[in-house]
């Protein structure tokens, strides 16, 4: 496909193929695909929004409530999990830029390292959650302090809701780019460099934006809790 | 003056194809000959627009009954025509039903029919996700009415499908809990699995509202002809784009809302369970962050629709076009920092209710601005009564009445007096029957000769037009003193020493008056398709792109792609000077069309599956709670296939024009040449 092909194509559900010229530019000069997750994430960011809201607001009403998350929040973990998830995005935009230059096998490499850094995060969530649900026993099994679940006071509730919305974005995340890491071996990919790196770039930003969405939850559910007012 | 002529190219030039397989070696459903399929895989908008339309006409019909069967409990006082648990399951299904499943379907028929022909599209963005909104709105509207089967099944002791064989006591099958379902009354603890059909079924029709608006965002900014600069498009495209981003940024609150109900209903949360801590205030917040932009959901597509057609009939542009639009985006913005004045009673505090007071009263201005607009247009032209024009000035009056009580219920000491009264009740009827209902029934007079190529016959229209109006006046108008009396909202009945039965019975009269009207609307829409004479290109003189097409539009839309030079393109071009004309540029490579698909009908049957399992799982029939998962595996294997098909496509090349350039079409020239392209 020619360069003033790959520019022009951008009309995407309409569709690019094989050697086809599609005429249709965009008014804008943006990709239609580009433009749709860029909306759909603002949409995104009003459920978000509204979930992190619930849980503050439920806070300020409860500041005394059956859990104390200065106790239960294990801060070097979730530090380490925010760590890994930044540093995802980092490969993301590294399989976004070979996936640009049509190199296919970065591209492969980085998204299986973004796959891997997600399922990282998502085993630290999962750990996160048996330890809260469980509570946290001592050396000797003696309880050091109480679990909590989706029923426990308000906090409960709006705790897992929340982070466990945002966990499902990832694992949605991960699953797509396991998808687009083996839809790579079809063959389809090399025909369309241009589409396909608008495909990649898609899933990029939905990741980028997961990403943001955590350090948001990092620093208002979990890191504020620890500043001391008085 | 109508130049264009009416061609007579068959409409589905390309019978005789043969179907391109799909990237997974599927045949695609194009050239199909069957009227099913073609139907049921289409990705044309103007197909996915009619029957928009036709299920919210019918839905508008099931609501309309329900609401009448209100109006018949309420005639005299003290009556027990039917219980009240079906009082409340009525009230609650007319509600939810008018506003998701016949207005804002309505609405986004119109989206869907005009807006691509409107800017100069070949189609929508993503004409496949179209597709998907359509189906995975039905499923929302199949469930939600499922209620109502399975009660009756329940109440007929049907063996198959009774209910009763779970665990929990069933009491409210059909949803009872308001189009509101304010907290706490929306648990489990005091609603049936109505509350479960209800929350389920607002979800998938949030799913549909949200990817139709995303799509049609997209189609506007990017899919404009040549020429269709931002502030060249008409006004109802413009009001489509501004009720497209209300809904994606409105939606998110109640889907989460609405979440966080199912997870206290179903998996034992608190967020709304006075008893752990849980506060029913903030159902209130959430559920009005939504409801509020959601008025203006219903209502900005009717002003686009009459902003449309008062200049047709008055034969002058627009009046200050860009401030009709400016206060259009004003309004909803306006319309996310006003929601607690549905909540001035639940204490908020004198600075909450005083802010909350004067932005009400701000969103007069930019509403005041688009009505003294309309007037300006009006005034000093050469105003054609015809039927579109009849309910578009209709709508100005009615609409006015509506916003004169929305502006008396913005003081909120005043409305400490209205709430929650039949006062309330008249007021957002007056704006959503006489503002958005007269809209979209002057739109579906204004479009219909373009939908369907006839003519409307002109025996029954200002009958419609009286008869709608004065029964909507006789049902909703008295209803201000009712209200004013002290009659209280949804009340099943009331006390003959109230004195409110004479009044009552005048309300149920309209009603049926009202109700008479509609029915004489749909046999209008009969006669027109039966007994209309073909309506050619320009019925009404028209000033938007789409009048310069043929009625019904080539399912291509344009044969060439048109060049804009001005506002109000196919007026300038018929009336206005050389440079003003409207350029056809052919294309060389032929149209390319969109290639139609299976998997997003079949994406959204996962959604009915799902839809249907989870109420009836939570009523403790076995194995619900796999159907649901297998509704779910539905959804997403469908999703993976769509991806994984490929959009395909094909290319047609018409050998008619557009617009004046048209020549008549030589009869039995054939089918334009098409050929496959790629994947």
């Amino acid at each position: 496909m020619s360069d003033a092909a790959a520019l022009s194509n951008s009309h995407d559900d309409h569709g690019h193929g094989h050697g086809h010229i599609d005429h249709t530019a965009t008014s804008t000069g943006i990709e239609n695909k580009k433009l749709i997750m860029w909306l759909f994430l603002a949409s995104d960011c009003m459920f978000f929004g509204t979930l992190i809201s619930t849980h503050l607001i439920y806070r300020k009403v409860y500041p005394d409530g059956p859990v104390d998350p200065t106790v239960v929040f294990n801060i070097p973990l979730t530090s380490f999990s925010t760590f890994i998830l930044l540093m995802s995005s980092f490969l993301m935009a590294l399989a976004v830029s070979a996936m640009h230059k049509g190199e296919l096998k970065s591209f492969r490499n980085n998204v299986l390292g973004v796959v891997f850094f997600g399922i990282i995060f998502l085993t630290c969530q999962v750990f996160e959650f048996t330890e809260f649900v469980y509570g946290k026993h001592d050396a000797d099994g003696n309880l050091v302090w109480e679990g909590f679940t989706l029923s426990t006071g308000t906090f409960g509730s709006t705790f897992f809701v929340l982070t466990g919305t945002h966990g499902t974005h990832v694992a949605i995340g991960v699953l797509w780019l396991i998808g687009l890491y083996f839809y790579s071996f079809t063959g389809r990919m090399e025909h369309d460099i241009h589409g396909s790196a608008m495909d990649v770039e898609v899933a990029g930003l939905y990741w980028h934006f997961v990403d943001i969405v955590w350090i948001v939850i990092f620093t208002a559910i979990y890191l504020v809790e620890f500043i001391n007012f008085t | 003056m109508s130049t264009a002529t009416t061609d007579t190219l068959p409409h589905s030039p390309d019978h005789g194809l043969v179907a391109e397989k799909s990237a997974l070696g599927l045949t695609r459903p194009d050239h199909s000959k069957s009227f099913w399929v073609d139907w049921l895989t289409t990705v044309d908008h103007k197909k996915i627009g009619i029957m928009y339309g036709a299920a919210a006409l019918f839905f508008f019909v099931v609501g309309g009954i329900e609401a009448l069967i209100i109006r018949a409990q309420l005639a005299v006082p003290e009556n027990d025509l039917i219980s009240a648990q079906l009082y409340n399951q009525l009230f609650t299904m007319h509600g939810t039903t008018m506003i998701f499943l016949a207005v804002m379907p309505l609405s986004a028929a119109f989206f869907n029919y005009l807006v691509p022909l409107q800017i100069g599209a070949r189609d929508v963005a993503f004409p496949r996700l179209n597709s998907f909104s359509l189906w995975t709105f039905m499923a929302g509207a199949i469930v939600l009415n499922a209620s109502w089967f399975f009660q009756v099944m329940q109440y007929m002791g049907s063996e198959a499908f009774n209910l009763k064989s779970g665990t929990v006591t069933l009491t409210d099958i059909v949803p009872a809990v308001g189009w509101f379902g304010y907290a706490p009354l929306s648990s489990e603890l005091y609603s049936g699995i109505g509350g479960d059909f209800w929350i389920i079924s607002l979800q998938i029709l949030g799913v549909a509202s949200i990817a139709a608006s995303l799509n049609f965002i997209v189609t506007i900014i990017n899919m404009r002809a040549p020429g269709m600069k931002m502030m060249r498009m008409p006004v109802f495209t413009w009001m489509t784009l501004v009720t497209a981003f209300l809904i994606i940024l409105a939606f998110p609150a109640i889907t989460i809302a609405l979440a966080e109900l199912m997870f206290d209903r179903n998996f034992g949360t608190n967020f709304f369970r006075v008893s752990q801590g849980g506060q029913p205030i903030l159902w209130q917040h959430l559920f009005w962050v939504f409801g509020h932009p959601e008025v203006y959901i219903l209502i900005l597509p009717a002003m686009g629709i009459v902003s449309e057609i008062l200049p047709t009939f008055s034969r002058k542009p627009l009046f200050g076009y860009p401030i009709v639009i400016f206060s259009g985006a004003v309004i909803g913005f306006l319309g996310f920092a006003v929601w607690s004045h549905h909540m001035f009673t639940t204490g908020l505090g004198k600075i909450a209710t005083a802010a909350f007071s004067l932005l009400t009263m701000a969103i007069a201005v930019p509403t005041g601005v688009k009505i003294f607009n309309w007037i300006g247009t009006l005034w000093g032209g050469r105003i054609k009564l015809t039927a579109p024009m009849i309910f578009a000035l209709g709508f100005v009056w009615m609409f006015m009445m509506g916003g004169f009580s929305g502006i008396m219920h913005s003081s909120a000491p005043a409305d400490a007096q209205q709430q929650d009264s039949y006062f309330v009740v008249a007021h957002f009827h007056y704006v959503l029957i006489g503002g958005s209902v007269l809209a979209l029934i002057g739109g579906i007079y204004f479009w219909l000769p373009k939908v369907y190529g006839k003519m409307w016959t002109g025996a029954l229209s200002n009958w419609v037009a009286g008869t709608i109006v004065v029964g909507l006046n006789i049902t909703f108008f008295p209803m201000h003193f009712l209200g004013l009396l002290g009659m209280p909202r949804r009340t099943h009945t009331y006390l003959a020493v109230n004195e409110w039965g004479a009044m009552n019975m005048v309300c149920t009269i309209g009603a049926f008056i009202l109700a008479m009207g509609i029915l004489l609307f749909l046999i209008d829409i009969y006669l027109c398709v039966t007994k209309g004479k073909p309506a050619g290109n320009d019925p009404w003189d028209g000033r938007t792109l789409e009048w310069a097409i043929s009625s019904p539009p080539k399912h291509y839309n344009f044969a060439a792609v048109p060049k804009i030079p001005a506002r109000d393109c196919w007026f300038a071009h018929k009336y206005g000077s050389a440079k003003q004309k409207i350029g056809w540029q052919k294309e060389d490579h032929g149209i390319h069309m969109p290639s139609q698909s299976w998997w997003p009908l079949f994406a959204s049957c996962g959604f009915l599956i799902l839809g249907i399992a989870f109420p009836i799982k939570h009523a403790g029939v076995p194995y619900m709670g796999w159907l649901a998962i297998l509704g779910l595996t539905i959804l997403v294997f469908g999703i993976i296939m769509w991806s994984l098909e490929g959009p395909g496509g094909y290319h047609l090349h018409p050998e008619e024009e557009d617009g004046e350039d048209s020549k008549p079409a030589p009869t039995g020239s054939g089918a334009p040449v098409s050929e496959e392209v790629h994947r």
